[in-house]
């Protein structure tokens, strides 16, 4: 079995056309997973550098580097971008690059959704990035609340373009979001049961589950939000039984769990980087599983704290108080785990992902502290809108997402490229990141409370503010100056890394059973699991799964709970149609900012591009069903023994 | 491993499982879940939004007298009897009945098409605008958002219908058909909360 043949009929089947058509047509969740990788890296440095230019506005008092108006824009553009451009797509796009993998699965199922799902993003950042270059970038924050951000207050089409961002981004996420569960709940390998899935994979489900219940109400509200500027509604205009809360509700139903949609695959990674370096098994698996989906439940129940300036009533702000401080529950919970992980593991090898990880401890325990004291309602409205919050809000992003997804990036890139990253530079990328951060949003705490506002382009010379908002521009040119060691890092090492090998951690999780990059049908052979870590004893002592046809391209179903083989599944080829779905979807969305008839004539390039991705191909469909086995005619799997 | 020395391997043979299945089985089935999921919270929002907003008004609907009966009770009727040709049209799919699948499909364009003409009378006996109120912007809201919903289930069985007279067929097509059935059952199952919403909720004090 798995001869030189086979593997030369799995190659022929599952590589991309060549050249540049085959790049625009794959389906292929690790290309697509590496685009987004590089896609939302650059718009982080561009979100990053546009963060520089604001902390160097702010180094000294009555400075005039940066206008009023192009402040407004530099920081609506920053929040916009790092969480819809970069910390969602990029957290996802983990998922979309290491869920097959981790499951033993050829492809993502779908796997032309998430090609239409990268297009769309790249498309909505291709458009906010131009508009911000001609003058018309978002300006009413990141949350564009109304009535800033409505048609008396944010006049022109700036805020129209933030609202279809959003639509553009949702979209692609909610697509991705589907994929992942289906994937994890039907693709996995043999053997692999519910209570036998990595901890990874169980965060990208337990995350896609919140993108798909909290991404639709952002969706509705920015709908809601240009239809009131583009063609009249009242939904917010309170002259006209409209209310501006409704947006606040609207949005923070969303914008709460996405502080949690990025908050746990970072969890997820954390769990895989604490046991490879200690060399066990995650202590307290089940505890870690449930606390994941605690914590995703618990984030729908939070949103009202970020409206408590806003005079609710007294016996709501209790709830939301009660349930912002639950949710400190479950996150004690998992740190108490890894703790219990690395203290009882092997001898830890601390290198760059493990460092990065205790990284995470120490900043977000800081950014954990604040949060309680921003639960509890009168230092809320004490705090609110104030440097305070940014403080906060960075401590639990950059230290609950960043850092871990930092790390999992040392950990991973020899499985998306083949070669290391090296660990100097990598440790110099750590301690500059690390100092850099704290020096430059710890002193916002004391700024906070100190009164500066936030959002303010500048601040008199007699507020006293002048040397810790130099502090915090040192620390952001240190972060810098990190950033440029990593990607220094990442080109050098992509030429000149050490080549990795199959498993060059001693992981035990499946996607180190196969190649560094691994080849595009995923796995050789499909390996079949009886254990949480099936490589502990070595690749040997699995078992492997054969006849899968491979006149097409097949991937093996399994059962949601035990994971047994149920059925064979025939993949989708390549196809140019996502992309030309894309480019019409794109046109609607943005035709739509100009005139509201773009949503009937631009829906009519849609349909004919759904038509063509759907409509199957008689060359396909003729060797689909030479391997056709009806339902009713099959036979179940059995194992064979041989001795090899 | 067995014994030390002589490694055996074992094999897990698939050869013999069906290259397509129904209903749960199917990731076409998980598929569709995953999207009911989406617009099932797409719409309970927009109905809490409704609510919100009537709770925010002294008068309800504000200004106006609530959308006309007759062509949205109608359409229910419509809907509701619908779902007998979908229920047969999935049955006939599921045994892979062909002829049974064709005439189904023609039978389930023809309800739709009848939904669509009345709902085009629905939207003009609203008696509101969506530009009048937030009342008027909110009932549109809900509207469109089915319609939206209507329509893309008929044009995608629209070009289900066409393939399964026209071909290349594979019996996994008969688990698109089957599963675009189950989504009509959504699209039928989230109305009645939208017609209690439009047309119930303004007849009843607030």
């Amino acid at each position: 079995m798995n001869t030189a043949a086979d593997l030369a009929e799995l190659e022929k089947r599952w590589a991309d056309p060549p050249g540049f058509l085959g790049w625009m047509k794959t389906v292929d969740h690790k290309r697509i997973a590496r685009r987004y990788f590089v896609t939302a890296l650059v718009f982080f440095a561009l979100a990053g550098l546009m963060a520089a230019l604001m902390r160097l506005q702010l180094a000294r008092p009555e400075n005039t580097l940066v206008g009023p108006d192009l402040y407004n824009q530099l920081f609506s553009m920053h929040g916009t971008v790092m969480m819809f451009l970069f910390a969602v797509p990029i957290l996802q796009a983990v998922g979309v690059f290491l869920v097959p993998l981790m499951i033993g699965s050829r492809n993502i199922a779908f796997g032309r959704l998430s090609s239409f799902s990268y297009w769309i993003f790249l498309f909505g950042g291709i458009m906010i990035f131009t508009a911000f270059f001609l003058n018309v970038g978002p300006e009413a924050g990141w949350f564009s609340y109304v009535p800033l951000s409505g048609p008396q207050f944010s006049p022109g089409k700036r805020t129209d373009f933030w609202a279809q961002l959003v639509t553009f981004t949702e979209l692609a996420s909610l697509i991705v979001a589907v994929q992942i569960v289906v994937t994890a709940f039907k693709l996995r390998a043999p053997g692999m049961s519910l209570n036998r899935i990595p901890l990874l994979v169980w965060a990208e489900v337990v995350t896609s589950f919140m993108v798909i219940f909290a991404m639709p109400s952002v969706m509705l509200g920015s709908s809601f939000l240009i239809s009131d500027r583009l063609v009249s509604t009242q939904f917010f205009n309170p002259a006209e039984g409209g209310d501006a809360l409704l947006w606040q509700h609207l949005f923070w139903f969303f914008g709460h769990p996405e502080v949690y949609i990025i908050f746990v695959p970072a969890l997820g990674i954390i769990s895989e980087i604490v046991s490879t370096f200690a060399s066990r098994p995650a202590f307290g698996y089940l505890a870690l599983v449930l606390a994941l989906v605690v914590t995703g439940f618990l984030a729908f129940g939070l949103w009202v704290h970020h409206m408590f300036a806003t005079g609710l009533p007294p016996l709501g702000m209790s709830f939301f108080t009660a349930a912002s401080i639950l949710i400190a529950i479950p996150t004690g919970l998992q740190i108490s785990c890894w703790i219990a992980t690395l203290a009882t593991g092997g001898r830890l090898r601390l290198a760059t992902p493990l460092l990065f990880v205790v990284g995470f401890f120490f900043i977000f325990v800081i950014g954990g502290l604040t949060g309680l004291m921003l639960a509890s309602v009168s230092l809320d409205s004490q705090l609110h809108d104030s440097y305070f919050v940014v403080a906060h809000l960075h401590y639990v992003l950059i230290g609950g997402a960043l850092f871990p997804l930092f790390g999992g990036f040392y950990y991973w890139f020899p499985k998306l490229t083949g070669r290391l990253l090296s660990e100097r530079a990598g440790k110099w990328n750590f301690w500059l990141f690390f100092t850099g951060f704290n020096v430059a949003f710890f002193p916002m705490h004391i700024l906070g409370l100190k009164g500066m506002t936030r959002r303010v382009y500048t601040y008199g010379a007699d507020r006293g503010w002048g040397d810790l908002n130099l502090l915090a521009t040192i620390g952001a040119v240190t972060i810098a100056a990190s950033m440029i060691v990593f990607a220094i890092n990442v080109v050098v090492s992509l030429r000149r890394g050490q080549r990795a090998g199959e498993n060059p951690w001693g992981g035990t999780t499946l996607e180190w059973a196969t190649s560094s990059p691994p080849p595009s049908y995923g796995f050789a052979q499909i390996p079949c699991v009886d254990s949480r870590q099936p490589l502990k004893h070595g690749k040997e002592a699995l078992a492997w799964v054969v006849g899968l046809p491979t006149l097409v391209r097949t991937s093996l179903v399994t059962r949601l709970h035990d994971a047994a083989p149920d059925h064979i599944t025939v993949d989708p080829e390549p196809s140019i149609w996502p992309f030309w779905t894309a480019v019409a979807v794109s046109a609607l969305f943005i035709g739509s900012i100009f005139t509201p008839w773009a949503l009937v004539w631009g829906a009519i390039p849609v349909t004919v591009a759904l038509i063509g991705w759907f409509w199957p191909k008689h060359e396909e469909t003729e060797r689909t069903n030479r391997i056709e086995v009806k339902p009713d005619e099959s036979r179940p799997a059995r194992f064979l023994e041989s001795a090899s | 491993m067995n014994d030390e020395g002589t490694p055996s391997r074992r094999f897990l043979d698939v050869s013999g499982l069906p290259t397509y299945a129904f209903g749960h089985r199917s990731l076409m089935w998980w598929g569709t879940m995953g999207i009911v999921l989406i617009e099932s919270t797409v719409f309970a929002i927009a109905i809490v939004a409704y609510f919100y907003l009537r709770d925010r008004s002294f008068a309800w609907p504000p200004h106006s007298v609530p959308p006309v009966l007759l062509y949205g009770t109608l359409n229910t009727v419509v809907l509701f009897l619908s779902t007998i040709p979908n229920h047969w049209t999935k049955h006939q799919a599921d045994h892979e009945n062909l002829r049974g699948v064709r005439i189904g499909l023609v039978v389930c364009l023809l309800f739709a098409a009848a939904f669509i003409v009345i709902r085009w009378f629905e939207f003009g006996a609203l008696q509101t605008s969506w530009n009048t109120s937030a009342y008027g912007s909110i009932v549109w809201a809900l509207m469109t958002l089915h319609t939206v919903h209507l329509v893309t289930d008929v044009i995608d069985t629209v070009v289900l219908t066409v393939l399964m007279f026209t071909g290349p067929l594979a019996g996994k097509r008969f688990v698109d058909v089957s599963e675009n059935a189950v989504y009509w059952w959504f699209v039928v199952g989230s109305w009645p909360f939208i017609y209690a919403t439009v047309y119930l909720a303004p007849r009843m004090s607030p």
